[in-house]
């Protein structure tokens, strides 16, 4: 006797499958095919090794070795991101829908932490302004704010209070639909290693790098300010903008050089991150000593 | 009597925090950052020798190990050897070998201030501390001069809490100030008669 799979299988369940082994496809294929970005650096590339075993990610543990060790314990599918606050079409999302209609480029951006050291890292994402101009923001919306997932089961790091959690973070609404500005799905034409951010994170190359918050939760759109998680711990060490400036320096350490990652001597920091021609006009007539 | 091979013993026990980090750069397993974890790893070592340094007394009173005693100077030298290569590696690989940039770092950071004055303070010890130099300062001297070595302790583990403040990583520099808390709190009691022991004290 002869039973067709589709007898035991139901049919809104294979259906269901073949939608997502499609998207999934979609997904896959999209990464290689990105097309080169104006924005690229074409200095060497940190090596993947490095950029997915040396970074900053608390939720998994304080030391930079520890994302790479605890991160398999983070589940980023099934993912949703709920976007609310001041802007018309709110709405939760999941992942895949989240990112469908965007076309994944890559881009080649410095990344420079404010501990003073720096990578090259080739990101897979698209520009942030695209997604929030989805859920039309209103007139009165001048941040944006961003959250990191925050569930113990899955992020170790969170049983410990080295920062109030969940992870937070903002920008205003001009820096977050600056084309610079990108939520990253991979980096090196992969999936986003989960101690990189899984499934989806920001990144804003002209500042520090924790202002690129990870593992993306939750958008809201807002009138004032919203608080950011290293201001709320130091504030006078760690502002709201945090935009690399090397004439600006850390109460307790320089900012004028870095040690780029795989250099033995240090290098000078650039204003902005290398990218002030895109992004000074953003402050002219802020006094950035004063707006750190 | 104290065994021949006890000084020796420690002397190479002493060294392989060094070796072991010269072979880790050999084999290219220093990590992602090797500058800044051999930074690191030397600078943690002088704080360990100094407060291994400032233990022996204690535990000798403590325990009545007197073969303890000929250790400390060894020990001393050891934080004081590891505090300068230190030094030498934020100086050459941070800084460039650059004398002005070194001046400004330590007049405008208050934890490199901390950090450099602990060095100088044991730069002095080291140098009055063979046999020689402690029969010229003269014991009492002496003595008053080498109890700067609480203050190169105390700065050196302020140095060490201030730069993991920044980013909230207090648990390690926390348990090294407990440590020195304590041996020094033992310093106090004994001058007042009150310091544990697990023997009575001979009457003298």
């Amino acid at each position: 006797m002869k039973i067709l799979s589709s007898e035991i299988t139901p049919k809104d369940v294979y259906l269901n499958r073949r939608e997502w082994l499609i998207s999934a496809g979609l997904m896959v294929s999209a990464m290689p095919a990105a097309a080169a970005s104006a924005f690229n650096t074409d200095e060497a590339k940190t090596p993947r090794e490095a950029v997915t075993t040396y970074n900053n990610f608390y939720e998994f543990g304080t030391d930079k070795s520890d994302p790479a060790k605890n991160a398999h314990t983070l589940k980023p599918s099934p993912w949703s991101v709920v976007v609310d606050g001041l802007c018309a079409k709110p709405g939760t999302l999941s992942i895949e829908d989240l990112i469908k209609p965007h076309t994944i480029e890559e881009r080649i951006y410095r990344m420079r932490c404010v501990e003073g050291w720096s990578m090259v890292i080739p990101w897979n994402g698209f520009a942030l302004g695209d997604l929030l101009k989805r859920f039309e923001p209103l007139g009165s919306a001048k941040y944006v704010a961003f959250e990191t997932l925050n569930d113990p089961q899955q992020m170790p790091g969170l049983r410990s209070p080295v920062l109030q959690w969940p992870y937070v973070e903002g920008l205003r609404m001009d820096e977050a639909m600056h084309p610079l500005t990108i939520m990253a799905t991979g980096l090196y034409s992969e999936s986003m290693p989960n101690q990189n951010g899984a499934p989806i994170r920001l990144v804003v190359p002209w500042k520090y790098g924790f202002k690129s918050i990870k593992s993306i939760v939750k958008i809201t759109f807002t009138e004032a300010e919203p608080p950011t998680s290293w201001n709320r711990s130091a504030p006078r060490e760690y502002g709201f903008y945090s935009n690399v400036n090397p004439t600006v320096d850390h109460p307790r350490w320089s900012q004028a050089t870095e040690r780029r990652i795989g250099e033995f001597f240090k290098r000078d920091t650039l204003m902005f991150n290398g990218y002030a021609e895109q992004v000074a006009g953003l402050y002219t007539g802020m006094d950035l000593k004063a707006n750190y | 009597m104290l065994p021949r091979w006890l000084k020796p013993t420690v002397f190479v026990l002493c060294l392989l925090p060094l070796v072991q980090l010269v072979y880790l750069g050999f084999m290219a397993k220093l990590g992602v950052n090797p500058v800044e974890y051999v930074l690191r790893d030397l600078g943690e070592w002088a704080l360990k020798f100094l407060l291994i340094t400032l233990a022996i007394t204690p535990l000798r009173k403590f325990t009545g190990w007197a073969w303890l005693a000929p250790l400390r100077r060894m020990l001393g030298l050891y934080a004081f050897f590891y505090a300068f290569l230190h030094l030498m590696v934020f100086f050459g690989a941070d800084l460039s070998f650059d004398m002005s940039a070194l001046w400004r770092e330590v007049v405008r950071r208050p934890y490199i201030t901390v950090g450099m004055l602990s060095l100088l303070i044991m730069l002095p010890l080291a140098i009055t501390s063979t046999d020689k130099m402690i029969k010229r300062v003269g014991g009492v001297r002496w003595r008053r001069l080498h109890q700067l070595v609480y203050a190169a302790g105390i700065l050196g583990v302020l140095h060490f809490y201030w730069m993991k403040s920044s980013k909230n990583l207090t648990t390690e520099p926390l348990i090294y100030a407990a440590v020195l808390a304590v041996l020094l709190a033992y310093r106090v009691a004994d001058h007042y008669g009150h310091a544990p022991r697990l023997k009575r004290r001979a009457r003298t």
